[in-house]
């Protein structure tokens, strides 16, 4: 186990690494440096004070110097300053993530909940009605780009409330923290939550149907059956369990996935989190904090992989880790 | 004599014994053993959701294939804006899109364009995408995975790590960093616009295929026939393209199909975000885009129609997709 989370954690870091490099080279191969001190000094500014900017940024030295600095800083926990406000980057993702978390946190609720237990009512009712309406539901759903389930959602539920008068959902782009007012930090993301959380439920609900298919076939499921076992303990106790590891899987990569933030539901729902913070950074060419929202990306990446390879082994006996 | 010949073509062998009496033709005819394509090919033609999906897909290749021919009925071209003062006129006099009318049957855009002839181009598009990206994606990982697990040892761990890479990196974050520096700085034939589009849908997106490809592979080199293809003096090329390359034939092309809606989507959502298809190019993430900033004004046909030519896309290629993984696999036990 110990050896397991070393090599898992060194090949990580690696991982993490090679995705600053690659972040570095983009920048410098395209626009970057020269798109930033121009913007910097203004439309009016002489060469000379566009070199000024350049220099005060460290962007006229060698792109190796700017990623030791970079490192250096990093080493400290540092993640450096954004280049148009000088604001510390390290506080532009603190207030960008509890955005994203209360996204996923709500979200990644409500997916696993409706994905498994209509995965669950599929499978134990195979080719009902219900099963197929639930199978059609299912792929109509996964079908679904995100955007578009949630400008479907806002122009149903927010802007035809919203001309009536009733103000049963906020304006999109409302955030409320939770510290501050949990009743309204719910209601602001309900829509959200329910655009993620359809389009990834779908997922899960086909992963547990066919994957309880599968083990309602096995030999013990008939084992435990014929000793007489109830329907339900078969259900849950012996079936879902071995099920649930691929929905495990699944979910893992998700909520790693998200980690870096739900660039589209918050591009749609106006939310600054880190997705959105990252779009914004990129379109301004804003290295340091698009490379900050990368390696919280990646790490998310990463160590959701990590818990879901230690999860298989609880979920599975006979998974050992090596 | 009653042989189907189009029947044996397709098996592939001619029959041992032609001249058989009648009755015995019939039974021979009955235990004629069929190929795992026939069998498949026979599910899917039975599988009624699987044909309609099929219907739909070719209506919208021939929409996107006679684009042009909606604008020739229409008379409106696809960049075409009716500002008036000659009718059509496709702006209020407060410059607002104009509602489905029977001059614009899904009304216009915030520039006033015909938004069925944008469309009808925008379909173009999504399926070019989605087929040449799709193309791209299972050709690289095809090749890698073919070579990591055939060749193992050292190139296995070093294109193994490479895939890992890959699959760790936060896609669409990378897509959008790749795209942004290419609209400013085009590198070589990789200018803004389509061609980027499909490199960054193509080239970040393989390495889940050449993971099952690789997988794949690693079990298929064990099998007899591998040795004993060996043994009759196969080169590694042979062995490779001939002996295991047909038995990962029938996962890729299940995996391709169901890799193209989320490649379209893939596409939209970068022309969404403001990366993708250059404007004015007649794009459906890109109307959907623009929708979104003026529909909470009152123009919902501008957002809607849009969204629906893509959901109704997506979908008939994903229930496509999961008939054709049913056909090849009717017990469920190859893909998961």
């Amino acid at each position: 186990m110990a050896r397991f989370l070393i090599r898992r954690t060194l090949q990580g870091l690696f991982v993490l690494w090679l995705m600053t490099v690659t972040v570095f080279l983009i920048f410098f191969i395209g626009p970057g440096p020269g798109a930033v001190a121009r913007t910097l000094a203004g439309r009016q500014a002489t060469p000379a004070q566009v070199a000024a900017v350049s220099h005060r940024l460290l962007l006229d030295q060698p792109i190796y110097v700017q990623y030791q600095h970079f490192i250096w800083l990093l080493l400290h926990g540092n993640l450096g300053y954004d280049y148009y406000h000088s604001q510390s980057v390290n506080s532009i993702i603190a207030a960008a993530f509890p955005i994203t978390l209360s996204l996923l946190i709500g979200a990644s609720i409500l997916w696993l909940t409706i994905g498994v237990l209509t995965g669950i009512l599929s499978a134990v009712r195979t080719r009902s009605v219900y099963d197929r309406t639930s199978t059609v539901l299912a792929l109509l759903f996964y079908s679904m780009p995100t955007f578009v389930l949630g400008f479907l959602l806002i122009l149903g539920l927010y802007y035809e409330f919203a001309i009536h008068g009733v103000s049963v959902f906020p304006a999109p782009g409302t955030w409320v923290p939770f510290s501050e007012n949990p009743a309204q930090w719910a209601r602001a993301l309900i829509l959200p939550w329910i655009t993620l959380a359809l389009v990834s439920a779908a997922t899960y609900t086909r992963l547990t149907r066919g994957s309880m298919l599968d083990v309602f076939g096995e030999d013990y499921i008939r084992t435990a059956r014929s000793k007489g076992m109830s329907e339900r303990r078969v259900i849950f106790k012996h079936n879902l369990r071995a099920s649930l590891t691929p929905v495990v899987t699944q979910f893992g990569l998700d909520v790693g996935t998200l980690i870096g933030g739900a660039i589209i539901t918050e591009s749609v729902f106006n939310l600054p989190g880190l997705g959105y913070t990252a779009v914004q950074a990129i379109g301004q060419q804003d290295l340091p904090v698009v490379i900050g929202v990368v390696i919280v990306a990646s790490a998310g990446v990463v160590i959701a992989n990590v818990i879901v390879d230690i999860f298989y082994g609880v979920l599975d006996p006979r998974v050992r880790l090596n | 004599m009653t042989y189907n010949y189009s029947d044996l073509e397709t098996v592939g062998e001619l029959p041992a014994e032609p001249v058989l009496a009648a009755p015995e033709a019939e039974a021979a005819k009955k235990i004629e053993g069929r190929s795992p394509w026939r069998l498949a090919m026979d599910r899917l033609r039975h599988d009624r959701a699987a044909m309609i999906a099929l219907g739909v897909i070719i209506i919208i290749v021939l929409v996107a294939i006679f684009a042009p021919v909606f604008a020739l009925i229409t008379g409106h071209g696809v960049y075409q804006q009716f500002r008036g003062p000659a009718p059509p006129i496709g702006l209020t006099p407060t410059g607002q899109p104009v509602g489905p009318t029977s001059a614009f049957l899904l009304g216009t855009d915030d520039q006033g364009r015909d938004i069925l002839v944008r469309i009808a181009y925008g379909a173009r598009v999504s399926l070019f995408v989605g087929v040449v990206a799709t193309g791209i994606t299972v050709g690289i990982g095809l090749i890698v995975g073919l070579a990591a697990g055939f060749f193992g040892g050292l190139t296995d761990s070093i294109l193994a790590r490479l895939m890992d890479w890959l699959l760790a990196i936060p896609f669409l974050l990378f897509a959008i960093s790749l795209v942004s520096v290419v609209l400013v700085h085009p590198i070589g034939p990789i200018r803004p616009g389509l061609p980027v589009v499909i490199i960054v849908l193509g080239v970040l997106t393989w390495a889940s295929v050449g993971r099952l490809v690789r997988g794949q592979v690693l079990s298929i080199r064990e099998k007899e026939y591998i040795e004993a293809a060996r043994a009759l003096g196969a080169g590694p090329w042979r062995i490779m393209f001939i002996d295991i390359l047909p038995n990962l034939l029938a996962q890729l092309i299940v995996y391709a199909t169901l890799l193209i809606p989320l490649t379209i989507v893939g596409e939209a959502s970068l022309s969404f975000l403001g990366v993708g298809v250059l404007p004015p190019t007649a794009d459906w993430g890109q109307m959907i885009s623009a929708a979104s900033s003026v529909y909470l004004y009152g123009p919902w046909w501008y957002l809607l129609f849009p969204s629906v030519a893509l959901l109704i896309t997506t979908l008939a290629f994903n229930i496509f997709g999961d008939s054709v993984r049913d056909a090849f696999d009717p017990r469920g036990d190859l893909f998961v």
